[in-house]
């Protein structure tokens, strides 16, 4: 018994370094070479950060993109969902208010364009995309509160839309951070 | 629509390729053959060394679990001090607290045990120290831990008859050389370079497009999401685990993490087969496990792509599925196709939030989980299976009136006895466990814990009870996710959890170790035309029937309750 207790201890020792040491800082020192040096990408307009690439941002204002709603209000030093049983009665009236909300600053569009993503809270609470369609049915509001056509907002959509990867698995995404900037440079 | 299955086609195919060749590979491993890797031998060589280890002492069934819980018990002890007093010690940059004694008590055998349930949020509940020196320490060992009790029961069906099953420790230390460190290192850097962070770099803030201030929790997190999968632990690094954006910041990273995380239960089936070379047997297991994984999956990708019908009679389009709780980059399909093999392997890891999943989903999931054996965890699922396996063998065998055998061992009283203590088990730490937090919930919501019972549930009604059913079902399946809407880190929580999980584990592993080393040890019995052939279509079906009528007869009243009932409800 004894001997196994010193065994243990002895290997969980070297097991740390080995683990604990080498393993995560070869890893870091290697991550030095990718996008954002290992600390996560960042977005930067005028020298200044802005944001990170794929953690989504708060929106409310007209002439923004919103994303989804989201249950920690898109805190990054955090980071949950709403966990919200499917049948829960108070989940469901937070979800019409949101109906409305988009109704009344969103003039011009039906109840069934509204796409499930718009209206429910993403897991993370820091998702940084919303679906084609939920982009598609704040056009019409961004283009009038920039006073600029359509056409150009629908533009800018599809360039900041990421397909399908390699075209043919999963869903295709819009980044809201990066429509908004594109938004913001015309 | 169709899209989306092509991904989680693709993503299960290549899962296959990876891991069967892997399971020939680990059979030669563990059988000292020869393999590509050996250039890792003088590694291994200065590692026994520096242990004092010498890997030709032979151990028979009972010295290895005392290898295996001697350490595993100093872990415990190890990773609760420095749990409790994180704050004190360095490489804690964003300040965080230490942890109260009950959610130590609760963290650290979460993570011995491979379970990784979590009552605390990564951003705020751990240093750098605890995820790195603790937290990622213990996925990688406690991986390691059940890859090798594995191998000691391959090794006592690999002979006729013996007692010598080899060294623990070199199963042990050979499971981090040759399998999870090569593995993870490739994955963490794959991450890496998709935008995951691996640097030590503390909290970052910027001020948003809209002029908020805004902090980003960051940190090492790369490193610990590899073998988070690899060793299917399922611990994130931050709270929302693999839904965070940087945890998982596309569908390609997606892809990575899901095959990550179930190559190694399938390449252990497999490597059984090889090592005891009855290769049929291994197919036979593989095939029973993945029709099982089918089953569950089919009915969760209709439920999750069919959307919330409460959200439907809102007048809201469902062309897109359900999307409470889940992230646009991976949709529903890749997020329910995630949903069942967490629950099915023992990872744990969610890229959505399993709360606001359908309530057939959640059935399905907690099914998953009670079963724990449709691949399972990390070296443990073929233990779980294993000891199905032996209840199977043991009605077909009174079935056609013969001795039971396994393998040319017979099967006798003392086996039978130990595989129905552990069958038992799992339903009644299950069932009394939810049993008891619904008694205190209901009689008792006043108690003045750190979340008044009272307040426990996040959510009404069925899906309430859910919830709790949830909690005591992953701990015990050392699962770790969760309807995570439980106020879960209080006293009450953090004490029976840990208590569920800690039986939860070590009873499933020394029960079919202890059956392995016994029938191992038996006189061999030549295959004749009287003997019962357990890599057989037909034994297979038993096999599979065995595992559905244990798991619906425990388990459907608390169901019904749950789930279910909420299900029905919605139809109205």
């Amino acid at each position: 018994m004894k001997k196994y207790i010193i065994q243990s201890i002895r290997l969980t020792l070297v097991l740390l370094v080995l683990l604990c040491v080498v393993y995560p800082v070869t890893v870091a020192f290697i991550g030095k070479m990718s996008n954002g040096n290992g600390g996560g990408e960042k977005i930067t307009k005028n020298g200044k950060t802005v944001g990170y690439a794929l953690l989504g941002q708060s929106f409310s204002k007209p002439q923004y993109f919103w994303g989804r709603p989201s249950a920690v209000a898109y805190n990054a030093a955090g980071s949950a969902g709403s966990n919200k049983g499917p049948s829960n009665p108070d989940y469901l009236k937070e979800v019409q208010s949101r109906i409305d909300t988009l109704l009344k600053y969103n003039p011009g569009i039906k109840k069934s364009d509204i796409p499930a993503d718009m209206v429910t809270a993403s897991g993370s609470g820091l998702d940084p995309n919303i679906s084609e369609q939920g982009a598609a049915i704040q056009i019409q509001r961004v283009a009038k509160a920039r006073n600029i056509d359509e056409k150009k907002v629908k533009e800018l959509i599809a360039m900041n839309t990421l397909k399908p990867f390699m075209g043919v698995f999963g869903p295709s995404s819009v980044n809201v951070l990066k429509l908004n900037l594109a938004l913001d440079e015309l | 629509m169709n899209i989306e299955l092509t991904g989680i086609i693709a993503t299960f195919l290549l899962t296959l390729v990876i891991a069967i060749p892997l399971g020939k590979y680990l059979a030669k491993v563990f059988a000292g053959e020869k393999v590509w890797t050996d250039f890792l031998k003088p590694l291994e060589t200065g590692i026994y060394k520096l242990s004092g280890i010498n890997i030709k002492e032979q151990m028979n069934w009972k010295q290895q679990l005392k290898a295996l819980l001697t350490i595993n018990i100093l872990w415990l002890f190890y990773g609760f001090f420095v749990l409790i007093f994180q704050d004190k010690l360095p490489f804690n940059p964003d300040g965080n607290p230490g942890m109260t004694p009950d959610l130590a008590f609760n963290t650290i055998i979460s993570f011995v045990a491979n379970c990784n349930l979590q009552h605390y949020s990564g951003e705020s509940g751990v240093s750098y120290l605890t995820q790195q020196y603790v937290l990622m320490f213990l996925q990688f060992v406690s991986a390691a831990t059940g890859i090798a009790a594995a191998v000691v029961l391959f090794k006592a069906f690999r002979d006729k008859t013996t007692t010598e099953l080899g060294n623990f420790w070199e199963f042990f230390v050979k499971s981090i050389t040759r399998l999870l460190l090569p593995l993870s290192f490739v994955m963490a850097l794959i991450l890496t370079f998709n935008g995951t962070p691996a640097s030590y770099e503390g909290k970052d803030q910027f001020i948003s497009l809209q002029g908020d201030t805004v902090h980003v929790s960051r940190g090492p997190a790369a490193q610990m999401i590899a073998i988070k999968h690899l060793g299917t632990n399922g611990g994130g690094y931050f709270g929302a685990n693999s839904a965070h954006p940087f945890e998982n910041p596309s569908y390609f990273t997606n892809m990575v993490e899901l095959i990550a995380q179930v190559i190694i239960p399938i390449a252990m089936v497999i490597a059984f087969g090889y090592f005891i070379r009855r290769k049929k047997l291994a197919w036979t297991i593989f095939g029973v496990m993945t029709i099982g994984l089918f089953m569950l999956l089919i009915p969760m990708l209709s439920s999750e792509l069919g959307g919330n019908p409460a959200l439907a009679k809102m007048g809201i389009s469902q062309t897109t599925g359900a999307m409470e709780g889940k992230e646009v980059r991976f949709g529903p399909a890749a997020s329910a196709y995630w949903a069942t093999v967490t629950t099915i392997i023992s990872t744990g890891s969610v890229n959505s939030m399993h709360d606001s999943t359908m309530p057939m989903s959640g059935t399905w999931q907690l099914l998953g989980m009670m079963i724990n054996s449709f691949y399972g965890g990390c070296g443990v699922g073929l233990l779980n299976y294993f000891i199905y396996l032996i209840v199977a063998v043991f009605i077909s065998g009174l079935m056609v009136g013969r001795t039971p055998e396994f393998l040319g061992h017979k099967v006798e009283a003392r086996e039978i006895k130990i595989a129905a203590i552990i069958t038992l088990l799992s339903p009644f730490l299950i069932l009394a466990g939810t049993a008891i937090a619904s008694y205190i919930f209901t009689s008792h919501g006043d108690a003045a814990w750190a979340v008044q019972p009272k307040n426990w549930l996040n959510n009404p009604g069925f899906h309430g009870f859910s919830e709790m059913l949830y909690e005591m079902t992953s701990s015990n399946a050392n699962n770790g996710s969760g309807f995570e809407g439980l106020g879960d880190n209080n006293i009450f929580w953090n004490l029976s959890t840990g208590i569920v999980i800690f039986l939860g584990r070590f009873l499933p592993i020394i029960g079919p170790v202890a059956i392995a080393g016994l029938l191992g040890a038996k006189k061999f019995i030549p295959e004749s035309a009287g003997t019962l052939k357990t890599d057989t279509k037909t034994f297979a079906l038993m096999t599979f029937a065995v595992i559905l009528v244990l798991n619906a007869l425990s388990y459907f009243p608390a169901l019904a309750l749950g789930p279910l009932a909420e299900y029905f409800t919605m139809l109205k």
